[in-house]
């Protein structure tokens, strides 16, 4: 009976309930909204493994490294495995069609990356054909790609028209694998080179390293840094996920920014149930003033009171939580493809039913206590 | 040999603060009240007889001196103490009905046998009877705002015997309704005393209301009487 005297509080007012429910939902969908644009940010370094390396120019990203690095990384003690390449940069029929591209050293590249997953025999026609191309299931989804397709790609960086032969599609792993990535071989990128303009064979943008014991990552990095320090290039390696970072942290102001909004939005709508919950227990301090008169307890009016709060949150969590699917599909469908991970994250939603439950407690927390303090005789006196 | 009083009250001292004036309402009290007693408590407004009731049922604390009722010093309780005393020796009576607007007049009834541990069927069955036992077995499902004033009194009257009290105290509970409905509440109480033997304390200032009381005493300027110093009052 106590919880129907909840339930039918929080509906005495309907509009008041509505308004604040509905403010509710928007506060959890743009919460969880704002969360997971910040997670699309960091899916690359969610997705980095801790046995790999990155190494590049020391000054910039955009500086190559020599060849011929290759094998004295190899030399490294711990060093298991090395693939290299360059950003390639190129896009599809218009300027506006962005997708990461990379020329890489297919086969040592692909062994470094067993959460892209091929067909074997997709994948073996990619490795056996110099011009051959394997693309994310996602890209090849959006552009309309088949097998056996030829695919003509406009260079920037290496300006030109790159022709390829579409030869695999991989899918992720699990979903924080980026699908929409395009990848040739570095390969024939570097013999057209020689052909076009010799001074920019042999260069490659960046290596990548996998280490056999992750927790010796460190070590190895340094060791590799020291092989090169004072020569003509000196380099920079750090472990993936630092690389990763390095990308997002140009951007950090932004996220920051981002984070500060989402929690300043959950700050506004916790004033606004505090202040619904205020309102409500205002008018009905005599109310209260009765029950305890009967003999119920402060602890068991607060008790309502935070239960009418959290009918009212949990309301406008749960249907922000289900809104937060279609909306992120929406939000994908429109700028997805600067994100190529967009999913709404089991921590989001653990969060937006965490900040649900806390703004439902800390909005009753002031009504309950004054309710639960009432003194009756003050309350009941008439006309009160 | 006689029994025991039900209310024995000493020496009670009440005032209150209002910023840093004190202002004494009762000054030095003592009444006992016998068991199946129906005492009117008269006086002029602002005399302190909702005071005086509140002390007695536990709602407020004396600043000094002493009440027991029915054994209990009460007057010596916690505020939990005292909240857990009340759902089982008290009912209570207001001018103003104070039902719980959501809950319907069964519900209401209902309410206090919460607290009682009986079970749900109990519960339902002892509100049933304590609504015909006011006449409103035909507006069990009725919300407050679907009643009349003399109906709300009665279901609230219902409430104070629910849960079968020794003491049923009632502050003005006709102030608020016409001569008819009036009559109605007064006849009730009248039943509860003389049939079910409950003791009753009833703060009035209507001189018709306190008639139907068997014992009458004043107050005024925070000292008790038999009669009323102003007769005219
Ligand atoms: N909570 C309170 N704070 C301050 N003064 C109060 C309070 N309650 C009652 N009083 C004062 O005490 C006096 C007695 O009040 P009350 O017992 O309600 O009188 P009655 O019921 O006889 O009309 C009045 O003067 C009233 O203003
Ligand atoms: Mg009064």
């Amino acid at each position: 009976m106590l919880l129907k005297i909840l339930w039918r509080n929080a509906l005495r007012h309907r509009l008041r309930t509505s308004l604040t429910v509905a403010g509710m939902v928007v506060a959890i969908l743009s919460f969880g909204l704002l969360r997971t644009v910040i997670d699309a940010w960091y899916a690359g370094v969610a997705a980095s493994a801790a046995n790999r390396l990155v190494t590049r120019n020391a000054i910039s990203l955009i500086f190559p490294l020599p060849l011929s690095y290759a094998a004295q990384i190899r030399a490294v003690d711990g060093v298991r495995l090395v693939a290299l390449g360059n950003w390639f940069g190129a896009y599809y029929q218009d300027p506006k069609n962005f997708f990461a591209n990379f020329a890489v050293s297919a086969d040592s590249y692909l062994a470094m990356y067993p959460e892209l997953v091929f067909p074997e025999a997709d994948k073996a026609a990619f490795m056996r054909d110099r011009k051959g191309a394997a693309v994310g299931a996602k890209l090849a989804t959006r552009f309309g790609w088949k097998l056996g397709q030829t695919i003509v790609l406009t260079g920037t960086i290496f300006p030109g028209n790159w022709e390829f032969t579409l030869r695999a599609i991989y899918k992720g792993r699990d979903r924080t694998v980026d699908e929409t990535m395009f990848i040739l071989h570095w390969d024939y990128l570097n013999e057209t080179m020689k052909e076009q303009s010799p001074h920019r064979a042999d260069q490659v943008g960046f290596f990548m390293i996998e280490v056999n014991d992750s927790t010796r990552a460190a070590g190895i990095a340094q060791a590799i840094d020291a092989r090169f320090a004072n020569s003509r290039a000196e380099t920079l390696t750090e472990t993936e996920k630092a690389f990763q970072l390095g990308f997002v942290a140009m951007s950090e102001a932004i996220i920051l920014a981002i984070r500060a909004v989402s929690f300043v939005v959950i700050a506004i709508i916790l004033a606004v149930v505090a202040n619904t919950m205020a309102m409500s227990v205002r008018e009905r301090r005599r109310e209260y003033a009765v029950l305890k008169t009967l003999g119920f307890t402060g602890t068991q009016i607060a008790g309502l009171i935070f239960g009418e709060s959290l009918v009212i949150t949990a309301l406008g969590g749960a249907l922000g939580i289900a809104l937060t699917f279609p909306a992120a599909q929406a939000f994908k469908a429109a700028v997805g493809q600067f994100f190529p991970i967009f999913n709404v994250s089991r921590e989001t939603i653990l969060l937006d039913a965490a900040v649900s439950l806390t703004v439902g407690l800390l909005a009753a927390a002031a009504p309950a206590y004054t309710a639960a303090r009432v003194r009756v005789a003050q309350a009941l006196r008439k006309l009160g | 040999m006689a029994e025991a009083p039900l209310i024995i009250i000493k020496d009670v001292v009440k005032s209150y603060r209002r910023g840093n004036q004190t202002l004494p309402v009762l000054t030095d009290i003592d009444l006992t009240v016998p068991r199946g007693a129906f005492l009117a408590l008269m006086g002029p407004s602002g005399s302190g007889k909702s005071t005086l009731l509140n002390l007695i049922a536990g709602l407020d604390a004396p600043d000094s001196g002493e009440i027991v009722v029915d054994g209990l010093t009460v007057s010596d309780l916690t505020e939990s103490d005292l909240a857990r005393w009340r759902a089982v020796h008290v009912g209570f009576i207001f001018q103003f009905y104070n039902l719980i607007p959501v809950l319907t007049a069964l519900e209401n009834v209902e309410l206090p046998l919460l607290l009682s541990g009986l079970s749900r069927r109990q519960r339902r069955e002892h509100a049933e009877n304590a609504l015909a036992l006011v006449g409103l077995s035909d507006r069990l499902d009725h919300y407050p705002a679907e009643l009349s004033g003399g109906q709300q009194q009665r279901v609230s009257i219902a409430r104070a015997v629910v849960s079968d009290p020794t003491l049923i105290v009632a502050d003005e509970p006709t102030g608020d309704l016409d001569r008819n409905s009036a009559e109605d509440v007064l006849n009730l109480m009248e039943r509860l005393n003389l049939e079910l033997g409950k003791t009753i304390v009833m703060v009035t200032h209507d001189p018709h209301a306190a008639r139907r009381a068997r014992t009458m005493i004043y107050l005024d300027k925070g000292v008790l009487s038999d009669a009323p110093q102003n007769p005219l009052a």
